[in-house]
Formats: structure tokens, C-alpha cells, sequence
């Protein structure tokens, strides 16, 4: 083996974060209470900084700190969608957190550590680093969501999400334990070589995997382990959601690839059919669910669910092709519900959620800007041409169509169908409704405005011109199995 | 003016970057957006026409063609071109937007900027669903086009608007999805390309043929619109604004016969051929029971909007009887019904702008007010009819022609269509226009401006036209007809 000194250099992204997460920190403790924006602008700076360094680290293949990170084109490209997501999620919440007194230093640090423990996860080559990686994610997360504490609703979604977050990190570590023990060892590319020759009714692999399957399915919000999902996402301030419903999703994604594609990938057969049942699941339950819903976070989050089971179809999918696929979904879904979420931000006051559906009415009568990217972002989301949204859906189908589960896709683009009926609900009571009595004047934080125009506005670019997202996302993938 | 691109892709995206442009104008300046609106049309309907000038009658190749990759992930390409079938469809459109943007010149009021942009938009997707030779692509513009006539519809539309859009949406939506897992397995199947020739050319057993025909079925169906998928349309067409039951029935309806031609026939013949019975049977049941609901029907909107359906089903009998009269029949009759839904839309148009109900019992006599209306409207309910001397016979006479050799019963049954076509639309002619004026509404009513005039008369003109000389219509599409009939004569079962 060379010096591991030499391979340090994988994981400067990660250390350059880590470093920076302190220093925010301590900025805030000495002179945060006059200088609110100096954490801000270096959380900025930390996170365009890590952009350029995974940027100037494309291509590179290697691993550092023997094995506990890996380094390929994987990790490169789901880093800098985290990178990039982290900082759409700074842009779009300054106002909101102002006004609300929670523009504090403890907020920007923690979202930096959530998105360093993402990229850990994307990164880890060990099952004590992904473990690490998650850990430190789901901690950020808790204490992010619990942030509001004078809010009833905001601590006991955090209490909830901590409870049932902690069973699930339970169900992963039994399941990495027993992987270990028929194994022998905890890293990834050990693991997979010595499960090569596994035979597939080996029922302590089987029991391994279902619950590492579990594990993964509780941290995505897949469908029988979503519970958790629509409360945290309500009962969080609306910028927590808008973090949880981005770069974790990249990062558990990561986890099922590193695990399941790479760990496990001669036990393929028997995760295949476990996502089988997790994609239909979710997406009968969440777009079913979402129909019945008011509450905009809510069919946001329920939305989130199916989203997860078109996800999963391209990891049933289990090819190059079929993860690729999954990847460049995530992708997509990460910025349309960065999107969906900013929007709920940026029409937010002080003292008023814009989060029921109703208070969108006569939207495009008041504000025809703000609207038309709601119209972007909802067709989007319904997978309709010529949004982005389309082609991850058209990515996964096709994995889906080349791997032989045409009744998976026929079920799927049917699920598509009924999800576009929520979404068609929201356009229709902004677009087709009169506005209330007492126009909304307020006009928004022009940064959130900003950001959710380049956003939704990125959402109907990339649909008329997808090939280089998509490229970078195939790519990606390329080195894996 | 020079344009860097080709004819087919300015085509596209001049109306639909105008559209954005008059979106940009904004709904303030009512009068520039209607200006600009109108420039926009005229400019596209200028582009298309090279289509015509430079098209060669005597080859069935795509024409006009353009080829670039585009997403190459998935060997994607931004593949457009045109044959005989597509081109009339592409003048209709852009024709028709003209019309539109003229129609709607002082009866839409509020938020006049969007209305217009969603028309433009519309116009140029909708030029793209003609001209789109690679699958994904035609799927795109296919469905882009829900967009804004969701909007159209939503917004400007009657009063079970909501109801009608979400419905209008959902149902083609829900029809079009199948159709695109149909897609992908044909790129599979056709070794990674989603070129429409090369799925031409893809040899299939006859069970997937089958699946794949039935998928296409689902998503054509739905929009030409066929018994039993028809519902939509009555709500859509009578909820819609006039601009937009003019494009959805002149245009958008063609749309689910164009992809029969253009992707069910030549890519599943075997299938094609198996399921004719099916289809013919489907196309009698729109000819004849339609027909039958159009007669009782007291909404004149709803009643054009069955007799809509009722003429498709001698579009859709004409394509699966295999007989060229037939297919070039259905072809004409497509355009055909092109003007004259749009006229007869248009006309209602007029009067409800002038007495905000649709309600046949609240004319009458309205020829003694409006003469020069009665007249024009009398050309376009004879066009309806089929009466010798309009399109609208053309089209019809060549069908019923085409299906006699083949299959006479339902050449017999088809022509008691006609017998029922000239019931609803002379009897709505009689309670409308013709009578006593017992209405004091009624005898104030104004006759139709220079605007309308122009708008009407020119369809007329059309009508009339193609009724007595319908030869250059034939003349482009007769290649690419008898090429399409040779590949849907050629089984592509393996071995």
C-alpha cells in the first residue's frame, strides 16, 4: 500500500468543510451578535469552496485513510450535487430565519455538518465510515428540526424524527453487524468479494439484507418506513425541510449504492425484490396519500415518498444503467424539491406560513412571476414535458424497461398519472382561483426570489437541454460495480 | 430575414419564443400584446410556407430533414422532417393560430398577454408533434401541449372550467403514459434508438405488436377522441374558450390520427391488421351512436363537439380498411373537419359574444339580423353535411368509396352517418338561424364585422375549395399514402 499520506488529498473537500463548520462557529460565539451575516457569507464561502475542490478532484480514483473513503466519479458528482444543494438551501432561507430570530450561528454550522456527514456517506468505503457519515447527518437533522424551540409542533416533530431515526440506524448497524460477521470485514470491497460465491438462500445474508434494505428505506422515506416523514417535514421550520428533502436523499442514495451495488451485488436477487415491493409501495401509498392533503408541506412530503419509489425502480432496475438512472432521479428530484420547498420559503412573512394550499389563491393575479415558476415546478414534479422531471422519470423507465419489469413501468407511469392530479390541484387554486380578500403586499426576500427563479428557471432549462446533467450523471456511474 | 436554423425548427421555436416575448409584453398593454401576437402568427405561417413551395410530391422520404443529437445518453436525437401526411397538418396549424389571434381580438378581456402567449406556444409544440421524428421528441411536444391548453382552458374558460381542464388533463395524460413505456421498449427492441424509422423497420413478433398497438391505441384514442374514451371532449369543448375549442378540434384532434399514421400503422401492420375488426367496429360506433347523441343535444358547442367525434370515426375508419381511397379519404376529411369544426366553433363564437349562452332555444331567426353570418354559417353547416361541393363531402365520399370493396357493411353503415350528420347539424341550422325572431335579444344583434368577416370568410373559402378542386391536397399526400401502405402490407413478424 502507498502512503496514506499521499491519498489525504481524497478527502480534502471533506476536511476543508469540517474545518470551515468550526470556524463558523466560533465566528458566531465572538461576534455573532453583531456581525449576523459574517457566518453567512462564510458558510457561503465554505460550500462554493468545496465546489471547487471536488470540482478540481474530478477524475481521481483512489481511496484515503486506508479504505474508510473511497474516491471516484461517484463520489465527485454526488458531492457537488450535495455542495450545490447546501448552498441553495443558504440562499433560499436568510430571510426566512431573520425573521423568525433564528439566524444564528448554531442553524449554519449545523447545516454544514449535515451536508459534510452526506458527503462522508457518499464517500465511505467502510461500513464504520457510512455509519459515521449518517450518524452525523441524522444528529444535524434532529437538532435542526427541534431548532424552533419555542414551537410545539417543531419539537415534537423533532422528538419523533429522533426516536424512530434512532431505530433505523439501529436496523442498519444489526444488519452491517451481521454482514460482518459472515464476512469478517468491514470494508465494501472486502465485503463484496467475500459475498461473491455467497449462495442466495444463505438466510443470515438474507436476514443481513433485509435489514440493511430496511435501514436504508427508513433514512430515503421509502414506503412501509416513511412514517417519519410527513411530521418532520410539517413540523420543521420550512428551510430544515427544504434541507432534509435534498441532500440526505443524495446521500442515502449513496448508502443503497455502496451496500447493496457494491457490497452486495452477487446477492442482487434478493434486494431486488425487497426494493420491488418498496417501489410499489411507495409510490401507491405516498400518491394516494398526498391527494387527501391541505397542507402543502405535507403533499410535499408525501410527494417526497413516491418520489422515493421511482427512485427505487431504478435501483430494482440493479444495472449500471438502472443506478445511473437512479442517480440523475435524485438529482432532479433533489433540485425540484429544493424548488417546491423554496417557494414555501420565499412567500412566507412574518407570522405567516404560506403553507396551505389555500393560501396560494389567485397567485397568478398578484404576483405572475412567482407564479409561473410554481407552474414550472409543479409540472416538473409531475414528471410532464418539457420539465426535467420528465426525463428522470423517462431514465428510470427505460432501466426499468431494459431489466424486463415492463409491469413495473406500466405500474409506475400509472402512479405518474395519479401524482399528477396533486399537482394539478395546487396550479389550479393558484391559477384558477380568485385571490382572497386583502391582497398579499409583502414583497419576499429578494435573495430567496433570486434563488427560486435561477431554481425553477433551471428546472425547464435543463428539460429543453438535458444531455449534459444526464452525461454527468452516466458518467458517474461508470466506475461502480 | 435570415434564419440560421432549418425551415422546421424556425417554424417551431419562432412562435414559441414570440409567445414568451408576449408574455414578457404583459397583460397591461393589451393592445401591443395583440399586435405582437398577431405579427408572431403571421410569421410562422410565413415560415411554414416553403414547406409547400419546396416540397417534392413524387418522393415519400421525410423531407426537409434535421438530425442532431441531443441527449446522447440515451441515443436521444433532435431528429424533425416532413412527408406528405405531416405537411397539410403543419399549414393547418399555422393557419388556424392566425385565425385564432384574430377571433379573440376584443372577446377576451382579461389577462389578453397570457391567453395569446398560450396560443402561440401551443402553436409552435403543436408543429412540432408533426414534424418530430424521434420518438422521445414527438413525446415531449406531444405532451408539452397539455400545458398550456390546460391553462386555456382553466383560465378562460366557462364555467365548469375546473372540472373540465383537470379532466381534459388527466384523461389524455393518463392515455399518453402507456404509450411511452411502449416507446421504450421499442427502443430495446430496435437495439437503442428511438428513431421512428428505425422502429419502422423493427422486426416484432405479434404478441408485443399487439401490447405496443394497444398501448398507442390508449394514448390515440384518447385524443382523436374514440368511443369509449370520448368523454373528455364534450366538457373540454364546451368549458374552453372559442380559440381553444377551434385548436382542439381542428388541431389536436388530428394529433391521435397522425400518430396512427405515423407510428401504429408502419410500426405494428401485423397488429394493425389484426386488430382492424376493433377499429372499424370502434369507428361505426363513433359514426353512428354519436351521431345519434349529437342530435338531442341543446348546447350548441356540445353538439359540435359530438359531431366532432362522429366525423373522426370516418377518419379512423378510413386508416384501418388498407385501401388507398380510404386512407387518403381520412386524410382529407382530417383537414377537412380542420376548417369546418374551426368555422362552426367560430360562429358560435360570434353569437355568444354577442348573447353569452350557448343555448340553441335562445335563437332563432337569427338570418333576418345577421345575414351575412347566416350565409357564411350556411357553408359550413353544408360543409358538415357533406354536400357535394364542399370538403366535407371529399372526405367522407372517399371513404365510405375506399371501405365498400373491403368491408361493405361497414361501408353501408358508415353512409347512414351521413344521413344523421345532415339531421343534427340542418336541424340546429333551422332552430338557430332560421324562423321567426321571437327573441327581443335576438333582434338587436349586430352582424358580423370586417374582422369576422375575414376570419370566416376565409374558411369558407377553404371549404369551398377543396370541395370542388381537391386535387393539389392529393397531390402531396398520394406518395407518402401509397409508401405507407406498403409498409403496413409487409409483416414484421421474424422468420
Amino acid at each position: 500500500m502507498q502512503n496514506p499520506l499521499v491519498h489525504w488529498s481524497f478527502a480534502i473537500p471533506e476536511i476543508w468543510i469540517l474545518v470551515m463548520a468550526c470556524v463558523v462557529l466560533l465566528v458566531d460565539l465572538f461576534w455573532g451578535q453583531k456581525q449576523r451575516d459574517l457566518g453567512f457569507w462564510l458558510s457561503i464561502f465554505c460550500l462554493t469552496g468545496a465546489m471547487v475542490l471536488s470540482a478540481a478532484e474530478m477524475g481521481k480514483a483512489g481511496s484515503a485513510f486506508y479504505g474508510q473513503l473511497l474516491m471516484d466519479r461517484f463520489t465527485n458528482t454526488a458531492d457537488l450535487a450535495v455542495e450545490l444543494l447546501g448552498l441553495l438551501v443558504l440562499f433560499y432561507s436568510r430571510g426566512y430565519l431573520m425573521l423568525r430570530g433564528l439566524y444564528r450561528g448554531e442553524v449554519l454550522a449545523l447545516l454544514l455538518f449535515g451536508t459534510l456527514g452526506a458527503m462522508v456517506m457518499i464517500s465511505g468505503g467502510n461500513l464504520l465510515s457510512l455509519y459515521l457519515g449518517l450518524e452525523l447527518l441524522a444528529l444535524s437533522q434532529y437538532a435542526l428540526v427541534a431548532i424552533y424551540r419555542d414551537q410545539l409542533r417543531a419539537t415534537e416533530a423533532g422528538l419523533k424524527y429522533f426516536i424512530l431515526g434512532a431505530l433505523a440506524s439501529g436496523l442498519l448497524l444489526y444488519g452491517m453487524s451481521l454482514l460482518y460477521g459472515l464476512t469478517g470485514s468491514l470494508g465494501i470491497g472486502k465485503i463484496g468479494m467475500a459475498l461473491s460465491d455467497a449462495s442466495p438462500d444463505n438466510y443470515v445474508l438474507i436476514v443481513a439484507l433485509v435489514f440493511v434494505v430496511a435501514g436504508v428505506a427508513f433514512k430515503l422515506g421509502a414506503a412501509p418506513f416513511h412514517m417519519w416523514l410527513p411530521d418532520a417535514y410539517q413540523g420543521a421550520p420550512t428551510p430544515v425541510t427544504l434541507f432534509m428533502a435534498s441532500a440526505p436523499k443524495i446521500a442515502a442514495f449513496a448508502l443503497a449504492v455502496r451496500l447493496l451495488a457494491e457490497a452486495g451485488s452477487s446477492a442482487m436477487a434478493i434486494w431486488q425484490q425487497l426494493f420491488v415491493a418498496l417501489a410499489v409501495l411507495s409510490m401507491l401509498i405516498g400518491n394516494v396519500v398526498a391527494i387527501a392533503q391541505t397542507n402543502l408541506k405535507r403533499m410535499l412530503a408525501y410527494s417526497t415518498v413516491s418520489n422515493i419509489g421511482f427512485l427505487a425502480l431504478g435501483i430494482v432496475a440493479g444495472s449500471q444503467n438502472g443506478l445511473a438512472s437512479a442517480l440523475f432521479y435524485v438529482v432532479v428530484y433533489a433540485l425540484m424539491a429544493t424548488a417546491g420547498f423554496g417557494m414555501i420559503v420565499y412567500l412566507s412573512r412574518e407570522g405567516f406560513e404560506a403553507e396551505e394550499i389555500s393560501d396560494f389563491r389567485g397567485l397568478v393575479q398578484q404576483r405572475p412571476w412567482t407564479a409561473f415558476l410554481l407552474l414550472l415546478i409543479m409540472f416538473s414534479l409531475a414528471g410532464v414535458p418539457p420539465t426535467v422531471g420528465f426525463y428522470a422519470k423517462v431514465a428510470v423507465f427505460q432501466a426499468l424497461v431494459q431489466a424486463g419489469f415492463v409491469w413495473l413501468a406500466v405500474f409506475g407511469v400509472l402512479m405518474a398519472v395519479v401524482g399528477a392530479f396533486y399537482y394539478l390541484r395546487v396550479l389550479k387554486v393558484a391559477f384558477f382561483d380568485p385571490p382572497p380578500e386583502g391582497a398579499r403586499t409583502s414583497g419576499g426576500d429578494p435573495l430567496a426570489g433570486i434563488t427560486l427563479t435561477v431554481n425553477s428557471l433551471a428546472l425547464l432549462v435543463l428539460g429543453i437541454v438535458p444531455a449534459p446533467l444526464m452525461t454527468f450523471c452516466f458518467h458517474a456511474l461508470q466506475e461502480v460495480m | 430575414m435570415v434564419f440560421p436554423a432549418g425551415v422546421l425548427t424556425d417554424a417551431i421555436w419562432a412562435p414559441i419564443l414570440g409567445g414568451f416575448l408576449v408574455l414578457a409584453v404583459g397583460d397591461r398593454n393589451g393592445r401591443l400584446a395583440r399586435w405582437l401576437a398577431l405579427a408572431v402568427s403571421l410569421l410562422t405561417f410565413v415560415l411554414t410556407i416553403p414547406l409547400l413551395t419546396r416540397f417534392n410530391t413524387h418522393t415519400a422520404a421525410m423531407q426537409f430533414v434535421e438530425r442532431i443529437p441531443w441527449i446522447p445518453a440515451l441515443h436521444i436525437h433532435y431528429h424533425l422532417g416532413i412527408d406528405g401526411i405531416s405537411l397539410w397538418f403543419i399549414l393547418l396549424t399555422s393557419f388556424l393560430t392566425v385565425l385564432v389571434v384574430v377571433a379573440s381580438w376584443t372577446s377576451i378581456q382579461k389577462r389578453v398577454a397570457q391567453y395569446l402567449a398560450a396560443f402561440l406556444i401551443m402553436d409552435g409544440l403543436m408543429i412540432g408533434v408533426f414534424c418530430a421524428l424521434d420518438a422521445i421528441l414527438f413525446y415531449v411536444f406531444w405532451e408539452a401541449m397539455l400545458i398550456p391548453m390546460f391553462l386555456i382552458i382553466g383560465v378562460w374558460g366557462g364555467a365548469r372550467r375546473v372540472y373540465a381542464t383537470i379532466k381534459f388533463f388527466l384523461y389524455t395524460f393518463l392515455g399518453s403514459v402507456l404509450m411511452l413505456v411502449a416507446l421504450l421498449y421499442l427502443y430495446f427492441q430496435s437495439g437503442h434508438s428511438f428513431d421512428l424509422l428505425t422502429y419502422q423497420e423493427t422486426p416484432l413478433g405479434l404478441g408485443p405488436q399487439i401490447w405496443i398497438f394497444l398501448a398507442f391505441l390508449m394514448a390515440f384514442a384518447v385524443k382523436i377522441p374514440m368511443w369509449p374514451v370520448h368523454t373528455w371532449l364534450p366538457d373540454a369543448h364546451v368549458e374552453a374558450p372559442t380559440g381553444g375549442s377551434v385548436i382542439l378540434a381542428a388541431v389536436m384532434l388530428k394529433m391521435g390520427a397522425y400518430g396512427f399514421l405515423r407510428l401504429s400503422l408502419p410500426i405494428t401492420p401485423d397488429a394493425s391488421h389484426h386488430l382492424a375488426w376493433l377499429m372499424i367496429l370502434l369507428s361505426l360506433v363513433a359514426i353512428v351512436y354519436i351521431a345519434l347523441v349529437a342530435i338531442v343535444q341543446q348546447d350548441m358547442k356540445k353538439l359540435i363537439a359530438y359531431s366532432s367525434i362522429a366525423h373522426m370515426g370516418f377518419v379512423t375508419l378510413g386508416l384501418f380498411v388498407f385501401t388507398a381511397t380510404a386512407m387518403e379519404g381520412s386524410i382529407l376529411q382530417m383537414l377537412s373537419h380542420g376548417f369546418i369544426s374551426a368555422a362552426m366553433f367560430l360562429c358560435v363564437g360570434v353569437l355568444y359574444d354577442r348573447m353569452h349562452t350557448r343555448d340553441i332555444h335562445a335563437y332563432g331567426g337569427v338570418a333576418s339580423v345577421m345575414p351575412v353570418f347566416a350565409t357564411l354559417m350556411m357553408v359550413f353547416a353544408m360543409g358538415n353535411v357533406g354536400l357535394p361541393g364542399t370538403s366535407g363531402f371529399v372526405g367522407e365520399f372517399m371513404v365510405v368509396l375506399g371501405t365498400y370493396p373491403e368491408h361493405p357493411w361497414a361501408a353501408i353503415l358508415a353512409a347512414t352517418g351521413l344521413v344523421t350528420g345532415a339531421a343534427y347539424t340542418l336541424w340546429l341550422f333551422k332552430r338557430v338561424i332560421f324562423g321567426a325572431v321571437f327573441r327581443p335579444e335576438v333582434a338587436l344583434l349586430k352582424d358580423l364585422n370586417g374582422r369576422e368577416v375575414l376570419v370566416l370568410g376565409s374558411l369558407a373559402v377553404l371549404t369551398l375549395l377543396m370541395g370542388v378542386w381537391p386535387a393539389p391536397f392529393l397531390d402531396i399526400v398520394h406518395q407518402s399514402v401509397h409508401h405507407l401502405l406498403g409498409q403496413a402490407a409487409v409483416s414484421k413478424i421474424p422468420g
